[in-house]
């Protein structure tokens, strides 16, 4: 009796049960939609399972690690992905335009997905370091930690990795306390460069977001999937088609429905009753997450866990976004639905960071 | 704890962390909200505007593959092409018993036990909504019995495709390569690069060779159309439509009069054949034997067929030319001998006294010359006409590796050429640092003495032998090898020339260049050891022998005796240019186990440069190329 105590106590000490429960939920939402969108197929639905069990088991291990060691992994953190990206631009895989793997004998990694941890990590780390006083100069040597990987990111190019990076980057800065004055002068420099960044962007790039304008200039290609995506929306109304109802879906005139575009298949087949749910069972965890940002006790880790808990705002919202039609189509995945290992391991192991910050004994500063 | 924790914490600052937490949490909820309007717009006000369109979605945007390019040796002769066919085509989603269906098709229709497995193959490889051909090449008579049966058959429905054809097959399907089903591997790779949506009903893409290196020009744009259909997704009719654009055509430098000729000589044998044009480096001839039968790709190759393939002895899915890598033998000398003089190492005038075997200072082990007791007196012209080793073994001595390396590398050996098709292979031309990051050995003398004969250490393909002859050939200049001259646009038929890419020049002196082509024209010559290839040649013509050796077999293969040692021989190596004055072609051949140079390589060598130089034979006179040769006609099937 004492040892399954011990055991129950082992596994649960350092977990946060509140988070992990609006975890597995969304996740179970997520193996039924992917159910239907894949027509019943089982295998697909068994390797996202084993996705999901990979991440928690990285969650748990990452939720176990003291504040202090994950303090100390920051800047190594940082400093390999950042080797790596520099390993990307030199000697990285090139499929036709795009660099963004790296061949590392055994596997082929992808560095910027590693970056989405080692940013925020290395930011906080900066800022809590810089913690007593704040200058004008801090913020410029931390917008440099950030600049540098994401122009290489920008490099490869993958502007939808650039853009949630910059994201979670900002919100370190921004939660650190950036002066309104530099932000407003920030929102008014990028409004002021878009049309210089209109002519650097790629070609396809450009493309995409014409497309978003009037989706019907493509109708085969970026302009075909948002023109499709918003007829399953609409057409499942209130109440849905039912499960593996949707004519979109299972037709398949839906593109990249088990990845991307699952949002999609979910709203065509519960309609907007389900989109309540599903948004409400988000804000649940997001809720939680923020309870767990307000009460962390170190500068560190108040930034950390805010930027974590903003990143994952923003890739939900850049999805449904994008599925719905009014952004611009970027691979973000929809996170902890979409099928997919690497970026459920990169958001279970942020929920990882933040519940090791709320188990634990909150630091003491020497 | 915690009291003292927020002590230290500047109340002060936390204050302000939790303001700015909170206006971000404000930000999201606004977002959110953002997001709750849209869905409230697409789902409430505007849901029977979608319902309608999902419920005639009904309007299918429906893709119109464009034709794939065809492909022309270089005087207009066809590679590949495309024609129309009637296909057999079924959808195992939509099909309960696969296997009754099968049968119960095979009453009406042929469908072959190889149609069967390749069929199996293929639905292994494929997603469940996909059509999949059974049977290609429906008679007219087929055509019109499953007609009459097409009610018993749902699922099953007889389409009309654009098929590929390689009517040369074996002889050039090591440069052609071949096109096959796409698969996810395809798909992932057309997603990454944005250009999935214009595959969007294709359903072939170039795997291997030019079909894969040109994918891009060959496959061309989809088209796409506006089809309304009824509710059981039959069209009705066609509400507007974008034509697709067919693939630019290619036209290749290969000579196939010449790749003939080539593969002619070769006869049974293996081995390799790489002709290259020494003043712009267009690819003349390109031969790796045994091929293949291309075709059997293109709709998935039935198990049978594949083992057949995969499993020969004679492994004739390995492209010999691009990525077989053999010691270069003898071939390597004349570039030794340029570095000796280059280097200022040696003097033509120079000449050693031959023994018959060389040893290094102060060590007994004696390194043996080909020819036991030597060859007298030895200079460097006669070095090469009659390939002394031990001219060589002291050379190298002198030259030491590291020179070796750096010179010789200029001709190529030990890098990719950069030839228009993938998979090429580097070879290895070694260096001290080289052996230290490979075998954290130093390097030892004796290497040296293998390498500069072309063993030990020295690995190259008949690709690259052919570029170090071409540079000679044309006195330093390294073009870049490449297959395709032109690309014709489908819809112009403008021809567009690839222009010859001048890599880089080597700088040799004029005199020293002489000495050597000079001693590879007496090569072929009486004395020389290609003397019998050279005999009663209408034009002059240079070239070097050479023997590859063999180092050991796979153990654990089950050969019989015969045929084990048969392939432990040494393989027959030639590098050639013709004329000697004003070189039109250069090439590398390589036999495999077939013994020296001279008597197997060179007369192959020979027969090539009969064809290229002295004409060619009546019946080869080919259609030229004039109008825009692509079959537009097809593209709505």
């Amino acid at each position: 009796m004492t040892e399954i105590k011990k055991i129950w106590h082992f596994l649960t000490r350092y977990v946060d049960s509140f988070l992990l429960i609006g975890i597995l939920a969304l996740m179970a939402v997520g193996l039924v939609v992917l159910y239907s969108a894949t027509g019943a197929n089982i295998a697909r639905v068994s390797n996202q399972m084993v996705n999901m069990l990979v991440a928690l088991v990285i969650m748990w291990l990452v939720a176990n690690i003291p504040l202090q060691q994950m303090m100390r992994l920051a800047l190594p953190m940082y400093i390999l992905g950042l080797v790596l990206l520099i390993g990307v631009a030199l000697f990285g895989e090139i499929n036709n335009g795009a660099r963004r793997w790296l061949n590392i004998g055994v596997t082929r990694i992808q560095p910027s997905e590693l970056m989405k941890i080692a940013i925020p990590l290395m930011m906080a780390w900066y800022f809590d370091k810089h913690e007593t006083a704040l200058r004008l100069r801090d913020y410029l040597g931390a917008a440099v930690l950030l600049l540098l990987p994401v122009l290489l990111i920008l490099r490869q190019p993958d502007l939808g990795t650039a853009i949630l990076i910059t994201a979670s980057g900002f919100f370190v800065l921004f939660l650190a306390g950036l002066s309104w004055r530099i932000i407003a002068g920030l929102g008014i420099t990028a409004a002021g460069s878009l049309p210089v960044f209109w002519t650097v962007m790629h070609d396809y790039q450009r493309k995409r977001i014409i497309t978003l304008l009037d989706p019907s200039q493509d109708p085969l290609g970026a302009g075909y999937h948002t023109i499709q995506s918003s007829i399953a929306i609409g057409s499942g109304g209130v109440t849905g088609k039912g499960w593996q109802n949707g004519t979109q879906t299972q037709l398949d005139f839906l593109p990249e429905q088990s990845t991307d575009f699952i949002f999609a298949v979910f709203s065509e087949e519960f309609g907007l009753m389900g989109n309540t749910v599903l948004l409400l069972l988000y804000l649940l965890v997001i809720g939680r997450c923020l309870v767990i940002t307000g009460n962390a006790s170190t500068q560190f880790t108040r930034l950390i866990a805010g930027s974590i808990t903003l990143t994952f705002c923003t890739y939900i919202f850049v999805n449904m976004g994008m599925v719905s039609g009014i952004l611009p189509i970027v691979g973000v995945p929809l996170p902890l639905i979409s099928y997919g290992g690497t970026s459920m391991v990169t958001m279970l192991l942020g929920f990882g960071i933040l519940m090791s910050i709320q188990t634990h004994p909150k630091l003491v500063k020497t | 704890m915690k009291q003292h924790v927020e002590l230290r914490n500047h109340p002060a600052e936390l204050h302000k962390f939790r303001f700015r937490l909170s206006v971000c949490a404000g930000f999201v909820l606004i977002l959110f909200l953002i997001l709750y309007a849209r869905f409230y717009y697409l789902q409430v006000i505007q849901q029977e505007h979608y319902y309608t369109l999902a419920e005639a979605n009904r309007i299918f945007i429906s893709p119109l593959v464009p034709n794939r390019g065809l492909i022309y040796d270089r005087s207009g002769r066809i590679l590949a092409q495309n024609y129309s066919a009637y296909t057999l085509e079924v959808i195992p989603s939509q099909i309960e018993d696969l296997e009754t269906t099968l049968n119960k098709l095979a009453e009406i229709i042929e469908i072959t036990p190889t149609d069967r497995q390749r069929f199996k193959k293929l639905l292994k490889e494929s997603k469940r909504f996909k059509s999949l051909p059974v049977r290609s090449r429906l008679t007219d008579e087929e055509i019109a019995t499953f007609a009459v049966n097409r009610y018993r058959f749902p699922g099953v429905e007889i389409k009309a495709r654009v098929l590929r054809q390689y009517p040369e097959k074996e002889i050039v399907s090591h440069i052609i390569g071949y096109i096959s089903r796409i698969n996810d591997q395809d798909l992932e790779q057309l997603e990454r690069n944005g250009e999935l949506h214009n595959y969007r009903g294709s359903q072939h893409i170039g795997k291997i060779g030019i079909e894969q290196s040109y994918e891009k020009q060959l496959h061309g744009i989809a088209g796409f159309e506006e089809v309304e259909t009824d509710a059981a997704g039959r069209s009705i009719r066609v509400l507007s439509r974008t034509s697709p654009v067919p693939g630019n055509n290619l036209i290749l430098s290969l000579d196939l009069g010449l790749q003939e000729a080539a593969e002619k000589a070769f006869g049974e044998r293996r081995g390799a054949l790489v002709a290259l044009d020494p003043n712009n480096g267009e690819v003349l001839a390109f031969v790796s034997k045994p091929g293949y039968d291309n075709n059997l790709f293109i709709g998935g190759i039935d198990q049978e067929n594949w083992n057949l393939l995969n499993g020969s002895i004679d492994r004739p899915l390995n492209n010999r030319a691009l990525r077989g890598v053999y010691p270069p033998g003898s071939t390597f000398k004349p570039f030794m001998a340029l570095a000796a003089l280059e280097l200022g190492k040696r003097s033509p005038e120079y000449s050693m006294s031959d023994p018959g075997y060389f040893s290094l200072p102060g060590v007994d082990r004696r390194y043996r010359d080909w020819k036991p007791g030597g060859h007298g007196r030895v200079d460097l012209h006669k070095s090469l006409v009659v390939s002394c080793d031990t001219y060589y073994y002291s050379l190298a001595n002198d030259l030491g590796i590291d020179n070796i390396h750096s010179f010789i590398g200029q001709f190529g050996l030990g890098k990719r050429t950069g030839i228009d098709i993938e998979g090429e292979v580097a070879g290895l031309l070694p260096s001290s640092a080289w052996k230290m990051s490979q075998y954290k050995q130093k390097w030892y003398a004796g290497d040296t003495i293998s390498v500069s004969i072309g063993q030990g250490y020295n690995l190259a393909t008949p690709l690259q032998l052919a570029f170090a002859t071409m540079i000679i050939a044309n006195n330093g200049k390294a073009y870049a090898p490449h297959l395709v001259k032109q690309i014709q646009n489908s819809q112009t038929g403008e021809v567009e020339d690839i222009p010859a890419k001048l890599l880089y020049s080597v700088y040799m002196k004029p005199k020293n260049l002489e000495v050597v082509k000079n001693a590879l024209v007496d090569v072929t010559r009486p004395g020389g050891t290609a003397a019998k290839a050279g005999a009663n040649a209408a034009y002059a013509f240079a070239g070097k022998t050479g023997t590859s050796q063999v180092i050991a077999i796979k153990q654990g293969e089950r050969y019989n005796e015969k045929a084990i040692n048969e392939r432990h021989r040494d393989h027959a190596m030639f590098i050639a240019y013709a004329p000697a004055e004003n070189p039109k072609i250069a090439l590398a051949v390589l036999v495999e186990n077939t013994g020296t140079g001279g008597s197997t390589a060179a007369p192959i060598a020979r027969q090539v440069f009969d064809y290229f130089l002295l004409g060619k034979p009546a019946e080869a006179a080919v259609a030229q190329l004039s109008e825009p040769v692509a079959d537009h006609d097809h593209e709505h099937l």
